[in-house]
């Protein structure tokens, strides 16, 4: 498969302190990948290392087929880049800086493109300036994508914007993939985001990426699934019967409720309630749950804090 | 390379136009100095005042105008447009002489206003000597302009800029001489007014107004002037290209 970004060893670190600490990561073509960690772990300055904006202090990345360090021109005309916090001028208009953004790309056509790019995004010719939140992060991802890239890197697409505006972000970023094929590189801090849009996740944390599969994969092979079993009377037998079985990790008791951490839950949930049954243990209630990204996260980042204490 | 800078020079003259309130601000301090202050001093200095201070404004202006040019790409970093620009195929350079040009062009238009309104004064001049003088305010406000972008990006706290160019600009327009003369300094005044390339300027629109073409004075004006903004050009394109990088 061709990969739009390989990167070995990517590393900055400013005076006194190393923001990354040598990142490795591969973005194939088409594929949306989302870059997640809390504030500060280093999301924003790798990214600004991939697009161009910062020179990396050590490691080496091959971009949309150009090399980094040596063709950082050729890697700028390839790729798109959506800055986190808005990259417009509010005394401008929206025709205007569509305009200008195509004409420094070459785009053949720039006024029939800005207007193509006005219709898709929902967007009229305003000052920028009079544009809500979501209109205005829409424009900058059209400004973005002016010249269809083969690569965008989005910072933070959807930070301060209501739910709906999010949706809408959500939207535009799958339909760029779909129809022209555009990977998507993305770093955000909500989960639910990476959640909902990513193909892959990326997990970074104090600089060095510390998790990395599919949303589905980081879940299961993280934390495992969650059964949650509720027995009147006595749980002692319960505990005894489920405890043994092969697919359960771990059985913790509150009361009259157990709770399984299990692998695959999906599929074992039909043989607990039969050893359950054999066992002669009636269940008030048995429930699924899969844990969330949420969880996954605070594994994986608390268990840095004790490796590092 | 000089496809890009018309582009930016294009769109920023346009939003510079836009933004009419800020450039009639800009000019209006010159002419109010012209206006409130000019007539004191020809009644000091007799009527050929007007020769000496019209020179000055525009070096007051020129100071004020392009001098604090990087006030706009404080708000261009912050808003995230330089960003955007810089990862475009558009030469960094590009991005700052498109700038560079738009505050030269600018300036141009304001210095003319300060010569209509010294005009309606009793200031004369030679059209020749006008055009020559404005040719020489170009290197100046390609300088000035420069300096300013290459100041606001370095500054760690931006909104430092503002007061920290005041402190130095007006030293520095008390020292080119704009106000009055320096020949009647003394000795230690006149050798740090020599320092400055500003004080050359003035003296080379002073004699290029005055019609003469042929003086040393206006040929130190536009070597000093040339050499200054080539200086400044290449600190400022070091200062966009390796900015944050």
């Amino acid at each position: 498969m061709d990969h739009v970004i390989e990167a070995r060893g990517l590393a900055k670190s400013f005076t006194g302190a190393e923001a990354v600490r040598g990142v490795d990561l591969t973005v194939a073509a088409g594929e949306i990948v989302g870059f997640l960690g809390p504030n500060g772990a280093g999301k924003t300055t790798t990214l600004r290392m991939l697009t161009t904006l910062l020179r990396p202090t050590a490691g080496a990345a091959t971009v949309a087929g150009c090399d980094l360090v040596a063709d950082p021109a050729g890697v700028r005309r390839r790729i798109g880049y959506v800055a986190q916090g808005g990259t417009t001028n509010p005394s401008c208009t929206v025709m205007r800086e569509l305009v200008l953004q195509a004409r420094l790309y070459r785009v053949p056509d720039p006024h029939e493109r800005a207007r193509d790019l006005m219709a898709r995004f929902g967007l009229t010719d305003r000052p920028i300036g009079s544009l809500s939140g979501g209109q205005k992060r829409r424009l900058d991802i059209a400004l973005g994508i002016v010249h269809v890239p083969a690569l965008v890197f989005l910072d933070e697409p959807t930070t301060g914007l209501d739910p709906q505006s999010r949706a809408e972000v959500w939207r535009h970023v799958r339909r760029l993939r779909d129809e022209h094929g555009t990977a998507v590189f993305l770093t955000t801090h909500y989960l639910e985001e990476a959640d909902a849009l990513c193909d892959r996740i990326l997990i970074i944390d104090r600089g060095r990426v510390i998790g990395e599969g599919t949303p589905d994969d980081l879940k299961r092979r993280l934390s495992g699934d969650i059964v949650t079993v509720e027995i009147d009377g006595d749980p002692r037998r319960a505990r005894a019967t489920l405890a043994g079985l092969d697919a359960v990790r771990e059985v913790q008791v509150t009361g009259g409720t157990l709770r399984l951490t299990v692998e695959h839950g999906d599929r074992i949930l039909l043989q607990l309630a039969r050893a359950l049954d054999a066992g002669g243990v009636e269940p008030r209630s048995v429930r699924l749950a899969r844990p969330t990204l949420d969880d996954v996260f605070l594994a994986l980042t608390s268990s840095e804090v004790t490796r590092a204490a | 390379m000089p496809r890009d800078t018309w582009l930016i020079f294009r769109h920023q003259l346009r939003l510079s136009l836009g933004g009419w309130f800020g450039l009639v601000f800009g000019v209006l301090q010159p002419v109010l100095n012209l206006a409130l202050f000019g007539p004191l001093l020809s009644a000091y200095l007799g009527p050929g005042s007007w020769q000496v201070f019209v020179p000055g404004v525009l070096m007051q202006l020129a100071l004020l105008s392009a001098g604090l040019a990087g006030f706009g790409i404080v708000f261009d970093a912050r808003f995230g447009v330089l960003d955007r620009q810089r990862v475009t195929p558009a030469p960094r350079t590009a991005l700052l002489l498109g700038r560079v040009l738009t505050n030269v062009v600018v300036l141009l238009g304001q210095s003319l206003l300060v010569v209509a309104v010294g005009f309606a004064f009793g200031f004369r001049v030679p059209i020749a000597g006008l055009l020559i003088g404005l040719a020489l305010i170009v290197p100046l406000a390609v300088s000035l302009a420069a300096l300013s972008y290459a100041f606001a990006l370095t500054l760690r706290r931006q909104e430092m800029f503002a007061p920290m160019s005041s402190t130095v600009i007006v030293p520095m327009l008390l020292l080119s001489g704009a106000l009055l003369p320096m020949s009647t300094a003394p000795a230690w005044l006149d050798v740090l007014s020599r320092a400055t390339p500003f004080r050359y300027a003035v003296e080379g629109l002073r004699a290029a107004f005055a019609g003469h073409y042929a003086s040393a004075t206006l040929t130190g004006g536009v070597v000093v002037s040339v050499a200054f903004a080539a200086v400044a050009v290449a600190v400022g394109t070091r200062t966009f290209i390796r900015w944050n990088a």
